[in-house]
């Protein structure tokens, strides 16, 4: 198992975005997460890669409990999430954006950058190269040096990805890879993801497009209230009574 | 003992008006994001405001006071509508970074307006001091406090009672939501900043007659001013209140059993160890992270 | 386009202590690159990783302090006292660095505010250690003292005027070293966006300390080549003017580029000086705090990108007619 959430639990005030949550992720599968809004997926995710702890739980990863690292300890174990809300680094190219994700792909410190700039110098040359193609692999060649800030939304959505790709993922963790996105750039994400499980890497997805969630998945995870209440093939979630429920009763349809 | 109890008192007194000055930044900080370095010398305007009053207009000690708060209020009602509001939406550097500006602009006018010799107020208050068992105080600090306590008073119940108040509190929980209900963003925002400096003017107007004048009054007092918003919480009034009152106490006692020298120390101190140990003040309930 | 204008700078400047005939106006020139050298670390902060350092005079200080007590009271030689000038105020950094862990923005401000406060504190209070408001007269020039040949002086504004230039490039080429590596790359990811950093793996309190270190230590090398120049230090260096004209210098000039600071310190060093005989610092002072408000307005990346920004609309203009 590649990723290990055991009895994961968070709670503030009175309420608990997850309660008792646990689950498996198998290396070199597609697994998704689904559930209502405010079902806490964003917090299991939030959890998992350290940007929040939990107040009782734990997460192994490869044999190992991270529960409670840093973020940026986690990522470097190859963890790497992306976020609900659109981030790119907004100021700065499509480039130096890709370029900034393949920081762990790099070694050179102050002391480098410093004296050493022979070594500086190859270092940038095989992190450009390795950025050409991230950029080619999710198609934004041709916007290489546009600002990320005046990208349009899905394309911003690709450099995000790109960005993640950089960092070297083992675990990829995608938050709503295509919310908001039109059907032909949803094909487009799925593609990439295909391509990236293709690559070895395992991806653990949030998503609300059901058609997108049933066709790429291997395994689907729903969560209700912070509460774990299916877990299996996606045909056989589909079909489970309280997944229906709960899609239902809070208003939201289970197909896209 | 005795002694203790005089630093507590001298504490309390002076932290009223400390809360007074922290009252008016925590609004402007805490609810309008605004980081407002500027807000001591909205302080030493009140203080040079009250001191032309009494000196040049010849106007009565009690209505230099009143006096003071409006100047106070109505230079921070022009720098809201000057310079904020065309630059809002900018990134909250910019803004703090322009405050900076107005700050330096405004202590270096004052210094240009008044000259680098210091000031002392006169007050119609008698100089001995009142004594009351095992401690001692003057009457000017008894009236600097209950003023104080006053004006901390009325701004509460201006927040809580009244329309404006509601207006207020509503704009900066939902600002859609109160613009839909028919509440004037812009006003609000005006009248917020122009209240913190009214606030401040007060503060300077009263603590101007207690120490001496000079232009550059408001660098400590807006490090206070800080000091106190931090140790009560962003935004948060009784906190304030409290955490001025914190202040003077944790002055005074410093003072006196330290060094005097290192008094204003205190201050930077008591930011450093909020700032590190629970930045979210200390009067705040613990809040949730992410 | 751009070389040319640089060779030409640097042309004039090598050769400056020739065609700049008044020696107050060496001075100035003087002047002007201690602050480049102090706008260019104050930058690292500001510009790069998109924290405010308002506390920066306080490095300065410290180094100032820390050659002129060793050089002085202990009669070391001065490029110990230099090399104490830069570690010194660099362990402040360090410290300055891992208190501030994760407070940004105001909250950084405050921290360096009240740190800058107490260390002016200190200067004042502490006479045994300082000498109080009397300060440190006495400071000794620099010398470069080889084996075999005679000791050189460098006490002459003409020979100072190369040290700080020497100096003013070596900070220029530190800046430009680190920018242009994987660790200017993690401390622009800093301002950009830190949560997005910290997901692919950059350490953002790592970062902010390393710039904290840098900076500090680069401001200390500027305040040990002030007291080697005016050769009295006292607890004026931590005046919070300093600050103020080293904030204006990196805002005016340009943040986030390499020529803004320096350009911002040689026309804020310049012109108070060309105002001085028309006015008084107050009205300089009052000067700055409206300039500073209005660069923010009109021209908020700073004079540098703007200057840039007409060169390449001329540029377009000039090959589409």
């Amino acid at each position: 198992m590649i990723l290990e959430a055991r009895d994961l639990t968070v709670r503030f005030g009175g309420v608990s975005a997850l309660a008792g949550v646990s689950f498996q992720v198998a290396p070199g599968t597609v697994t998704s997460l689904i559930g209502p809004n405010g079902a806490g997926k964003t917090t299991a995710f939030n959890v998992i890669t350290g940007f929040q702890r939990p107040t009782q739980g734990t997460v192994r990863h490869d044999g190992e409990t991270i529960t409670g690292w840093r973020a940026h300890r986690i990522a470097a174990r190859g963890l790497v999430r992306t976020f609900q809300k659109t981030s790119v680094f907004g100021g700065l190219t499509v480039r130096e954006n890709v370029l900034t994700g393949l920081h762990l792909r790099g070694r050179v410190g102050v002391a480098a950058a410093l004296l050493a700039r022979a070594r500086v110098r190859a270092e940038e040359e095989r992190l450009a190269g390795e950025a050409d193609r991230v950029i080619d692999f999710v198609g934004l060649g041709a916007r290489r040096d546009e600002l990320a800030s005046g990208l349009s939304y899905g394309d911003q959505r690709l450099l995000e990805l790109a960005v993640a790709l950089a960092a070297g993922p083992r675990l990829l963790l995608l938050d709503e890879p295509a919310s908001g996105m039109t059907a032909s750039e949803k094909a487009t994400v799925a593609g990439l993801i295909g391509r990236i499980r293709e690559q070895g890497v395992t991806v653990f997805l949030v998503e609300h497009d059901m058609r997108l969630v049933m066709g790429i998945s291997d395994r689907v995870l729903v969560l209700n209230y912070g509460r774990l209440i299916a877990d299996g093939d996606p045909a056989a979630v589909q079909r489970d009574p309280e997944v229906v429920r709960a899609y239902l009763g809070s208003g939201a349809h289970a197909h896209a | 003992m005795d002694q203790l109890l005089q630093h507590l008192l001298n504490g309390l007194l002076l932290g009223a008006t400390y809360s007074l000055l922290g009252i008016g930044l925590t609004l402007v900080f805490g609810l309008m994001s605004v980081v407002n370095f500027a807000h001591g010398e909205f302080y030493t305007l009140g203080a040079y405001a009250a001191f032309a009053a009494l000196m040049v207009a010849s106007v009565h000690f009690f209505l230099a006071i009143p006096l003071a708060i409006v100047v106070g209020a109505a230079a921070g009602a022009v720098c809201e509508r000057g310079l904020l509001r065309p630059l809002r939406g900018q990134s909250i550097d910019t803004v703090m970074l322009v405050m900076i500006g107005l700050w330096i602009a405004m202590q270096n006018a004052e210094l240009l307006g008044w000259g680098g010799v210091a000031k002392s107020v006169p007050t119609p208050f008698p100089t001995q001091p009142l004594v009351l068992g095992p401690v001692s105080v003057a009457p000017l600090r008894v009236f600097v406090f209950v003023v104080s306590a006053a004006l901390i008073l009325g701004a509460h119940l201006l927040l809580a009672r009244t329309k404006l108040g509601r207006a207020m509190r509503a704009t900066f929980q939902d600002r859609e939501t109160a613009a839909l209900m028919g509440v004037s963003i812009e006003r609000i925002h005006t009248v917020t900043f122009a209240f913190g400096a009214g606030l401040a003017a007060a503060a300077g107007a009263l603590l101007g007659p207690v120490f001496l004048l000079y232009p550059s009054m408001g660098d400590l007092a807006s490090l206070k001013a800080f000091s106190v918003v931090i140790l009560g919480g962003l935004g948060n009034f009784a906190g304030a209140a409290l955490g001025g009152l914190v202040l003077g106490v944790a002055e005074e006692l410093g003072a006196g059993y330290v060094s005097s020298g290192y008094r204003d120390a205190v201050g930077f101190l008591m930011i450093v160890a909020v700032l590190l140990l629970r930045p979210s003040g200390l009067f705040a309930r613990a809040e949730r992270v992410g | 386009m751009r070389a040319v204008a640089l060779l030409l700078g640097l042309a004039a400047a090598a050769t400056a202590p020739f065609w700049v005939w008044n020696p107050y106006h060496l001075h100035t020139l003087i002047m002007a690159g201690i602050f480049a050298v102090l706008a260019l670390s104050l930058n690292l902060l500001l510009g790069y990783t998109g924290q405010l350092s308002l506390g920066h005079a306080a490095f300065f200080g410290i180094g100032a302090y820390a050659t002129a007590l060793l050089t002085v009271k202990l009669e070391w030689s001065p490029w110990i006292g230099l090399l104490a000038a830069v570690v010194l105020p660099g362990l402040a950094g360090w410290v300055i660095g891992r208190l501030a862990l994760k407070l940004r923005g105001a909250y950084f401000v405050l921290l360096t505010i009240s740190f800058a406060g107490c260390v002016s504190l200190v200067s004042v209070n502490w006479m045994d250690l300082t000498n109080g408001p009397l300060g440190l007269p006495g400071v000794p020039a620099l010398e470069i003292a080889l084996p075999g040949l005679p000791s050189l002086s460098l006490r002459t504004k003409v020979a100072f005027y190369y040290v700080v230039l020497v100096a003013v490039v070596l900070a220029y080429l530190v800046c430009l070293a680190l920018i242009r590596s994987r660790v200017g790359r993690a401390l622009v990811a800093l301002r950009e966006n830190e949560t997005l950093a910290a997901s692919v793996g950059i350490d953002g309190t790592h970062y902010l300390v390393l710039a904290a270190v840098v900076s500090a230590a680069m401001a200390g090398f500027g305040g040990g080549l002030y007291a080697h120049y005016t050769r009295f230090v006292s607890p004026e260096v931590f005046l919070f003017t300093y600050t103020v004209t080293m904030v204006i210098m990196v805002v005016a000039g340009g943040k986030g580029t390499l020529a803004g600071p320096v350009v911002g310190a040689v026309l804020f060093t310049v012109l108070p000086e060309a105002l001085r005989a028309a006015t008084s610092w107050q009205w300089q002072m009052l000067l700055y705090g409206i300039l500073l408000v209005a660069v923010l307005f009109f021209m908020p990346q700073g004079i540098v990108p703007a200057l840039r920004q007409l060169g390449s609309g001329v540029r377009r203009r000039a090959s589409a007619s």
